[in-house]
């Protein structure tokens, strides 16, 4: 039993924050929405070097063969810098290609994915829309019952704007015929839910990284703004504003860590409590980033409620992780069935509850 | 990260809870605010020791077990699935123990730790004063050296289990010519000395749950202070580390009561009660935080394992679980309808149980250990780096 970071796992966390520090300012992603495609093919070199959009390709295929559990701190350094870049998207189209017992497919993408030459683009059941569509290679449809491939050249999309700049979103069409499945059956409907999982998680971890950053803007602005001659960070309604913020984030974020682990080891073995630990990881990591959204907004007050201020940019990065990889509702109603219904296995960590004496 | 128990922490599982199903008493004690109940639990703690599970994280030579924090874990979970009583000595064996542990001499080691695993000797806690309460550093109580003794003076209250304890800890002025946080000390006294009285005080409830305790020119020994003399706001502040987080309030706890939440829930729908609408969610939520305070603990535990520390870490514990144990305690009320405020023994109680005692007691929560209200200063401050003026 150990619930921590290799020291490896926390170097290259650490690597990935200081390149997004340095090359993913606040001025760089607004730069990025104005943008025709709002996505930097160059940027996308530059993660692929660090070996982002193939982390979980098989080293077979030249990614670094690491899993979720790797995955998620990077995330937080992605949400914490609010980049828009497709690694969520990608990471998913790689676990579902991973997946596949026909191998040809992965052979034929992964390493592609791996040296940063096709970005993969996921659709799947909880939404109506494909972010980054647009820039795809391959657009993966993880539909109940089949798994579709499509190649760019064979879908249009129908872009629909989003409040955030930096959110892409799309229909496509038209549905996919039988030409392009991939999978079908059981072991498409597997595929699906677990690609569901990665994309939940994922978002997760990008909330932890937003909700981290939103909270940091405002402990620096309330340190720093004076009224009443002093600063607005000395009055204990600040402060406990930002502490209750606080405790959200710590608690989330063992939540989204326990989730990394229950879908990284779903590559190997079942792992039945795997859809209820992603939902909760991802109702609270999110519920922390907006909470965290409205209290940096009170804090900053009328400037960060300006478009000039950059409170919204994270603001907005939580709205749309809310939305992505299945909204709130959907996870508040799985985790209802898991643990109140037992419509789904619900795990307690170490505890084990006594079955109830019959009344 | 490896999220998986060891072959051995299994085996330690299976062993604790086959002892505990055969030891644990069929019907819950008396409160222990009350004096039989106090005393049932004296004994129930003996029986606990001689079984050897008083308490695994210390070494063998005090009266433990010599496990590591993660098989305490086990055992706190299992101890909960069994329905085992509420540990007496609580102040003793999860606050001032561990604080013994990092700061006594080894005499002091061998001349409390033992009697405490026991709990032949059960301990008060002595730190809120009149008007040193949430503004802990302005205690006014002297303890002043003459020879070997310190000669103690002045009133200390709120000293939970004080009314039957035989040992109290807390912080005195050892040097009255100081202020604040500086020139206090960490002394044990035991409260059967002449010139000490102690004077019950009775919780919401009518149970005598704390006391306060009269100095009137005590003589303790020297050697009866914890740590440096003039160091006890920094040794007091080790102990409110364990206070806060993991050693006083492990999770199994929680996670216990949210297991009973979700059993309440499905035995009024059973019933079919009203239930409301959003009760459904309610329930889920807080078997959801009290996951995720379990998995926090995990994360802490790794962390002290690999030779880290509790800091300001803890005041986010002390928020989260005394806010859901209210939480919980308020969903049950609220499953349990009209009978929600009847006695246990009243004749159309059914199963109402100990919700509303626990209810109760929830309601401490987030006064002691420092109120939440510090909590969040100490978040803000430390934590966040906020100016504290």
């Amino acid at each position: 039993m150990e619930f921590g970071f290799s020291e490896d796992q926390l170097l290259l966390q650490r690597t990935v924050r200081d390149f997004l520090a340095g090359e993913c300012s606040p001025e760089w992603v607004r730069g990025q929405w104005e943008t025709e495609t709002g996505r930097s093919p160059a940027f996308w070199a530059q993660l692929a070097e660090m070996g982002l959009p193939g982390l979980l390709v098989p080293e077979v295929h030249g990614g670094l063969g690491m899993d979720e559990t790797d995955l998620v701190l990077l995330l937080e350094e992605i949400g914490r810098a609010a980049l828009a870049e497709p690694v969520t998207a990608t990471s998913v189209g790689v676990g579902l290609l991973r997946g596949l017992e026909d191998p040809a497919s992965a052979e034929r993408w992964l390493p592609k994915v791996a040296a940063g030459e096709a970005v993969l683009a996921v659709g799947h059941a909880e939404s109506p829309f494909v972010a980054d569509a647009h820039v795809a290679e391959l657009l993966l449809l993880a539909r109940d019952d089949e798994i579709h491939a499509l190649p760019r050249a064979a879908y249009d999309c129908i872009a629909q704007p989003s409040n955030d700049g930096a959110q892409r979103l799309f229909s496509v069409e038209p549905e996919p015929d039988g030409g392009t499945c991939l999978a079908r059956g059981a072991e498409a409907t597997a595929l699906s839910q677990a690609a569901l999982d990665r994309g939940a998680l994922c978002c997760a971890a990008e909330a932890l990284g937003v909700c981290e950053q939103l909270i940091a803007l405002a402990a620096d602005y309330a340190g720093q703004r004076e009224q009443f001659g002093v600063p607005i960070g000395s009055f204990q309604a600040v402060k406990h504003m930002l502490a209750d913020v606080r405790v959200k984030l710590e608690y989330a974020r063992s939540l989204v860590y326990r989730a990394a682990w229950s879908v990284a080891r779903s590559a190997e073995q079942e792992t039945p409590s795997r859809a209820v630990d992603v939902s909760m990881a991802k109702l609270a990591a999110c519920e922390a980033a907006l909470a965290a959204g409205r209290s940096s907004l009170q804090v900053h007050g009328a400037i960060g409620y300006t478009y000039e201020q950059d409170v919204h940019v994270w603001m907005k990065r939580a709205w749309s992780l809310d939305l992505a990889f299945g909204d709130s509702v959907f996870h508040r109603e799985r985790l209802c069935a898991g643990v109140v219904d037992g419509a789904l296995p619900a795990e307690s960590f170490g505890y084990s509850h006594p079955r109830a004496r019959s009344d | 990260m490896d999220l998986r128990y060891t072959a051995e922490q299994e085996a330690f599982r299976k062993e604790a809870r086959a002892w505990l199903e055969a030891n644990v008493p069929k019907d819950p004690l008396p409160s222990f605010d009350l004096a039989e109940g106090f005393e049932a639990h004296r004994e129930w703690e003996k029986k606990l020791h001689a079984g050897g599970y008083a308490m695994v994280p210390w070494p063998v030579e005090y009266g433990g077990r010599g496990s590591d924090l993660l098989e305490w874990l086990v055992f706190e979970e299992e101890y909960y699935r069994a329905g085992a009583p509420g540990r007496v000595n609580q102040n003793g064996i999860f606050l001032l123990g561990p604080t013994i542990m990092e700061v006594g001499t080894p005499e002091q080691k061998a001349r409390f730790l033992p009697k405490m695993a026991s709990s032949e000797e059960v301990w008060a806690q002595g730190w809120s004063e009149p008007n040193a309460g949430s503004d802990m550093a302005a205690i006014q109580s002297t303890a002043i050296r003459d020879g070997d003794c310190y000669v103690i003076n002045g009133q200390k209250t709120w000293a939970s289990r004080g009314a039957y304890a035989h040992w109290l800890f807390g912080l005195f002025r050892t040097d009255p010519d100081s202020s604040r946080h500086k020139g206090l000390s960490f002394i044990l006294a035991p409260l059967d000395l002449p010139g000490i009285t102690v004077r019950p005080i009775q919780k919401i409830n009518g149970k005598a749950a704390f006391a306060e305790v009269f100095f009137d020119e005590v003589r303790v020994p020297v050697e009866n202070l914890l740590g440096d003399e003039g160091a006890g706001w920094n040794v007091a502040m080790a102990t409110a580390g364990f206070e806060r987080g993991l050693m006083l309030r492990s999770p199994a706890r929680f996670q216990s009561t949210a297991g009973r939440l979700v059993d309440l829930y499905h035995a009024a729908r059973n019933r079919s009660d009203r239930v409301a609408a959003g009760m459904r969610e309610r329930v889920a939520r807080c078997w959801m935080d009290a996951e995720a305070y379990a998995l926090n603990t995990y994360q802490t535990v790794t962390r002290l394992l690999a030779g880290g520390k509790i800091g300001a870490e803890a005041s986010l514990n002390k928020i989260f679980w005394s806010e859901l144990d209210i939480e919980m305690h308020e969903a049950a009320l609220e499953l349990l309808g009209p009978r929600a405020e009847l006695d246990p023994q009243a004749p159309g109680a059914g199963d109402v149980g100990s919700w509303l005692e626990g209810y109760v007691f929830a309601l401490s929560g987030p006064i002691y250990a420092g109120t939440n209200q510090i909590q969040r200063n100490i978040i803000a401050e430390r934590l966040l780096g906020l100016p504290r003026k």
